[in-house]
């Protein structure tokens, strides 16, 4: 298992495939260099936002990639391990195979797209921590596991098929988009944001009421959605005299 | 305790205890304790151009026990503050790992205090059915001296015999029970509130009743000041005050501290306070609300300053995100109300009760600003700086490792302008506070008193820490800091004070250059009263064990194992 840390256009920029190769990474408390496990060709750009990283090899045990970075692009033709892209502030991310858990989480900015399957807690809080994702975009073009947006402010989540359990628990704001089924806890003591469940989801929290039904258009799908709103055992804000609840659009049965 | 001859020359020497104020001269260490001289092999450490002062002495930081506990469980983000967090030195010199900034784990907290040069800490609040555990944990923190307060403002032994004025009975339960909790002295936390807090309720008067217990807060502080002395402790009764943090508070706060008018200190440690009043920022708020809060720190000092049977503590707000703990229990609950992070509730059996939220003291919010004012307000207000001494109620109002910070802003009228400049609200906090208005700038003096010589002497510990006099303890901090000529920047006094350029720890180099040396040699300090036998209070505690308590009396106290290295003060109390 390799701490990829120092994978990120950020540290690469100005510096050469030698120096490159010579950058700091952990295996367990180990001091390795990225050269100990990858063939490093191309120098890095003169910034981050010139620095274009391609990771050819399978990166199942690779661990932070793209964390923390501000801007450029890395791509993984392959898998990735868990805290792809956590803390990022800028730039995009792209793995072509799936990732594990912790992708995103608490990022700011940027873009993290992903072909295949992601495993828990997609953009959500560091353990323990109450202020989750803030802004960007992640994109799973699978399916995801529990734990989506916990904490979530603010950015945009989409997974393009179905998810597990707990979605957007404790969230303050920002969007979920599941646009297969959820098996349940979607909302969860959420106080402010949205969410949009495209297919189904089979347990509903009973903290959520439905208000009216409603026609909108999410990520390219034009529908009508039950609204509902919650998590009526929560606080919470009021803004110019109404209260502000979250709010659940749940695709309206044909 | 490392024998061995050791020579500290030629530094300039700050002990208040002895009157000296920067004169050059040498500290001599045999066998642990301060000598008059030493031989000509003595190791010698050259502290030419640097201040040399006495090991400093914490008088209330939380760093042991099941509430800090909590507070290491459920904040694991607390260790993306604590910097790199693989240490460079565990791994250097073969040290152990350090880890957390509010909560550090142990062995940073022992490693932390050394490398400011403090040498002997107060454990807070200690619970006493846990306090196996507190010693445990002490016994893990190296290097430093320890001792513990356990506390007894809401115990229920306490409340039935106050509530019939029965202070012989009180002191007798007193005396048992630190002796089973291997305690130090009397510690009192928001009285009859926390007790209240079982019943959904609080104190927040003084003549607030406590439920069932048919007393109230002011029975129950002065009959504890009453039983401290009657037992002759070496500290006083130290006390949190009831409604802590709220606005308007301060009136309660004066009323409470002339609660200790009139009673006389009796004991032999040359103690002179009979109430220790702690983290007093918290308790000098004015206003009706957060709205129009302001400080009346002023106030409380004018108070405080008149009346020699009081000592305090700042509690210095440090504009950082921490983790608040407290054996205040409907307070935690009052502040998870205002900030809506997370919040974690402990009641301990017949005794009493903790709260753990995290905040974060932040420069952008008008609140936060006022009360960073306030606890230096009361520091630079101060007559007499051996009656207050520097906290920030770790990690309450800030970590400890922010002190040198505190130092840096009592010190420097710049440092503090500098702060106030930067807040976003600077109009309203001035408007607020006094704080702008105060050119007073300590001393190293000053601050030697309010670290070394003060705490020592409110702890009853005068004679053995906070100075450099033959025979006391051998512990020796020397920064790097010219006497004669200060540094123009005073962020050069924070980072002198943050990493001592050498710490002697009971007469053994424990720092070197600001990094720890050594695991030293700690010892954990608890106070044995012997006290004729009283039998009616044998009975209560028999009684109430087989009836109320969850542990049997004999798996109470806390065994002789768990404080491998004690150094016990015996009290004897006359019948």
């Amino acid at each position: 298992m390799l701490e990829g840390y120092s994978i990120t256009p950020d540290v690469f920029a100005g510096k050469t495939a030698a120096h490159i190769a010579a950058l700091p990474a952990h295996e367990g408390k180990i001091h390795v260099t990225l050269g100990d496990f990858f063939e490093v060709s191309g120098n890095g750009g003169e910034t981050a936002t010139d620095t274009d990283i391609v990771i050819a090899g399978d990166c199942t045990r690779v661990k932070y990639i793209g964390s923390k970075m501000t801007s450029g692009t890395v791509t993984v033709n392959g898998n990735a391990d868990m805290y792809v892209g956590g803390w990022m502030r800028g730039g995009k991310i792209h793995v072509k195979g799936n990732i594990d858990s912790f992708c995103g989480i608490q990022m700011e900015g940027g873009e993290i797209l992903v072909d295949g399957d992601a495993k828990n807690h997609v953009g959500c809080a560091y353990r323990g921590d109450w202020r989750g994702m803030k802004g960007g975009t992640i994109r799973i073009k699978g399916s995801a596991g529990n734990d989506i947006g916990t904490f979530m402010l603010g950015g945009t989540i989409i997974i393009e098929k179905d998810a597990f359990i707990h979605v957007s628990t404790h969230a303050e704001g920002g969007t979920v988009i599941i646009k297969g089924d959820v098996e349940g806890r979607v909302g969860g003591q959420m106080v402010k944001g949205e969410m949009y469940v495209l297919g189904k989801i089979k347990f509903m929290m009973p903290g959520y009421q439905k208000v009216e039904t409603v026609e909108k258009e999410v990520d390219g799908v034009k529908a009508k959605f039950d609204h509902y709103i919650g998590d009526l055992g929560e606080r919470h804000p009021k803004s110019k005299g109404q209260v502000v609840y979250a709010n659940l659009y749940l695709k309206a049965a044909a | 305790m490392a024998s061995g001859e050791i020579i500290v020359k030629g530094g300039f020497v700050v002990d208040p205890i002895r009157k000296i104020d920067g004169d050059i001269g040498d500290v001599a260490i045999k066998d642990g304790k301060i000598v008059d001289k030493v031989s000509s092999s003595a190791k010698v450490i050259d502290a030419k151009g640097k201040v040399v002062m006495a090991g400093a002495v914490d008088v209330h930081a939380h760093v042991a026990g099941p509430k800090v506990n909590v507070g290491r469980l459920f904040r694991p983000e607390d260790k993306f503050l604590s910097g790199a967090f693989r240490s460079g030195m565990a791994q250097k010199n073969g040290y152990r790992m350090e880890s957390g900034f509010s909560i550090p784990s142990t062995f940073k907290t022992g490693y932390d205090y050394a490398r400011m040069g403090y040498a002997f800490v107060m454990e807070a609040a200690m619970p006493p059915i846990y306090s196996p555990h507190v010693h445990e944990e002490i016994h893990d923190t190296p290097i430093i001296d320890e001792a513990a307060l356990p506390v007894f403002g809401n115990n229920w032994f306490v409340m039935d015999y106050l509530k019939k004025g029965e202070i012989e009975n009180t002191a007798a339960y007193i005396a048992w029970l630190i002796k089973a909790t291997k305690g130090y002295g009397v510690k009192v936390v928001n009285p009859g509130g926390t007790a209240a807090w079982g019943w959904g309720l609080n104190c927040l008067t003084l003549d607030d009743p406590v439920p069932y217990f048919e007393t109230t807060p002011r029975e129950i502080i002065t009959g504890l000041i009453k039983a401290n002395e009657y037992l002759g402790l070496p500290h006083s009764m130290h006390i949190h005050q009831n409604n802590l943090g709220n606005p308007g508070n301060y009136q309660l706060t004066i009323d409470s501290l002339k609660l200790a008018e009139g009673i006389k200190p009796k004991n032999k440690f040359g103690r002179e306070q009979v109430m220790h009043s702690t983290h007093l920022q918290f308790h000098s708020y004015g206003g009706t609300g957060w709205g129009d809060f302001e400080s009346k720190a002023k106030e409380v000092m004018d108070y405080v300053n008149k009346n020699k049977a009081i000592t305090v503590d700042t509690g210095n707000v440090t504009l950082d995100e921490t983790t608040t703990m407290t054996a205040d229990g409907p307070f935690e609950h009052h502040l998870q109300g205002l900030n809506h992070l997370k919040w974690c509730n402990v009641d301990v059996e017949m005794e009493t009760a903790a709260g753990v939220v995290p905040y974060v003291y932040d420069p952008n919010i008008k609140v936060c600003d006022i009360q960073w004012a306030i606890g230096l307000e009361l520091a630079l207000y101060a007559k007499d700086m051996n009656r207050i001494f520097i906290t920030t109620d770790h990690p309450n109002a800030g970590p400890f490792t922010r002190y040198p910070r505190v130092m840096k802003w009592l010190m420097s009228k710049k440092a503090r302008e500098d702060v106030l400049n930067s807040f976003k609200h600077k109009d309203k906090v001035i408007a607020a506070t006094n704080l702008h208005q105060l050119d007073r700038e300590l001393t190293l003096f000053e601050i030697a008193q309010m670290t070394r010589s003060g705490p020592a002497k409110c702890l009853g510990l005068g004679s053995i820490y906070g100075g450099l006099a033959p025979g006391m303890s051998a512990d020796v901090a020397v920064f790097d800091l010219n006497f004669k000529n200060m540094p123009s920047n005073p962020d050069m006094i924070e980072k002198a004070f943050q990493r001592a350029a050498c710490f002697i720890k009971s007469g053994e180099v424990v720092v070197k250059d600001g990094e720890v040396v050594s695991n030293g040699h700690k010892k954990t300090v608890w106070v044995n009263v012997k006290m004729p036998e009283n039998l009616q209070v044998k009975r209560d505690i028999t009684q109430s064990f087989t009836k109320d308590y969850t542990v049997d009396i004999t798996n109470y106290p806390v065994r002789d194992y768990l404080a491998p290295h004690p150094y016990i003060i015996d009290v004897d109390v006359e019948a």
